[in-house]
């Protein structure tokens, strides 16, 4: 029950943050809000608290994948700019 | 524990695994899993909107204008709703509540049903604006606002793709818990033996947290809401 009231006021945050300009930090905020709801939900309604150490494991290492899928797609894309190609 | 009780346990248990225990913990691992390449398909996604974000942001910009924050907020709201009602199934099952399991697997049904109608009404929306990629696309206002509609189209594409693949698991997990409510009712769970509603609970949790990360990610895009 406290879980989902914690959710349900975050996700007035994260609206309501959205309104505000931030600039780039906008993203940033509603990306951890997100992030601090998720990890709520993963560990408290999918129990992962209470689990055993080995689906603690699995699911820290799947979070782990998905960021280096993420962050080294972006290392390429991102910094595509930086450097001006000779031959184009 | 009555002899039916020890009758229904031992029906329960496959031969392959010591006891309950040992078979509840692989069921739960093997859900889990399952989630993880979950994960990494919705992942690949992310993945090409982070890109194209990147690459197209103005268009991003764009193209989000025209989300409606309310309906997508409510959504949001209405999920986390059903996420609650299902945890509390989940518990009810652990604690042998047949009747209020069935109850709150019910009302999460309701709940999701909810979404899947708030997102057609947007989907009917977007659809009666021609903001569905292909040849009848159309995006007015990209020239006044400095960007290409081919680029807006991209944010569609995505649009469609990621809330759509959402909607589908939705359906899909309506799907799921009107199997475990059906059987629910006829008593196949107990305290002892409960993992197709923990797992499917699970996946209806799973489907929430997606979500939770496409409503900022695609609605939430930049402050200048509705221009």
């Amino acid at each position: 029950m406290g879980i989902w009231a914690v959710l349900m006021v975050l996700t007035g945050v994260t609206v309501f943050a959205s309104f505000i300009e931030l600039g780039d930090l906008n993203i940033v905020v509603a990306l951890v809000i997100a992030t601090i709801k998720a990890t709520l939900v993963v560990l408290f309604f999918m129990h992962l608290y209470y689990s055993s150490k080995l689906t603690k494991v699995t699911v820290v290492a799947a979070v782990f994948f998905l960021f280096l899928l993420l962050a080294l797609s972006m290392t390429d894309y991102l910094t595509r700019h930086w450097l001006t190609n000779p031959m184009r | 524990m009555a002899a039916s009780d020890i009758e229904i346990a031992e029906h329960n248990l496959q031969h392959h695994f010591a006891d309950m225990d040992q078979q509840r913990e692989t069921s739960t691992f093997g859900m889990w899993l399952f989630l993880v390449t979950e994960i990494m398909f919705f992942g690949g996604l992310f993945c090409a909107y982070l890109v194209y974000r990147a690459t197209y942001y103005q268009a991003f910009v764009e193209g989000s204008q025209t989300m409606n924050i309310w309906l997508g907020a409510t959504n949001t709201a209405v999920l986390i709703c059903s996420s609650l009602s299902m945890a509390m199934a989940v518990r009810c099952a652990q604690l042998d509540q047949r009747k209020m399991m069935v109850i709150l697997l019910i009302v999460t049904m309701l709940f999701g049903a909810a979404f899947l109608g708030i997102k057609a009404v947007e989907y009917h929306e977007h659809w009666t604006h021609h903001q569905f990629p292909g040849p009848n696309f159309q995006f007015e206002g990209a020239e006044a606002a400095g960007v290409s509609p081919q680029n807006v189209q991209i944010y569609f594409s995505l649009y469609w793709a990621m809330t759509g693949l959402h909607a589908l698991h939705m359906i899909i997990g309506i799907g799921l818990v009107t199997w475990i409510t059906i059987a629910g009712a006829r008593g196949h769970y107990s305290a002892d033996y409960y993992s197709p509603v923990e797992n499917v609970g699970l996946y209806w949790h799973f489907v929430d947290l997606v979500w939770i990360y496409l409503f900022p990610l695609l609605y939430l895009i930049s402050k200048k809401h509705g221009g």
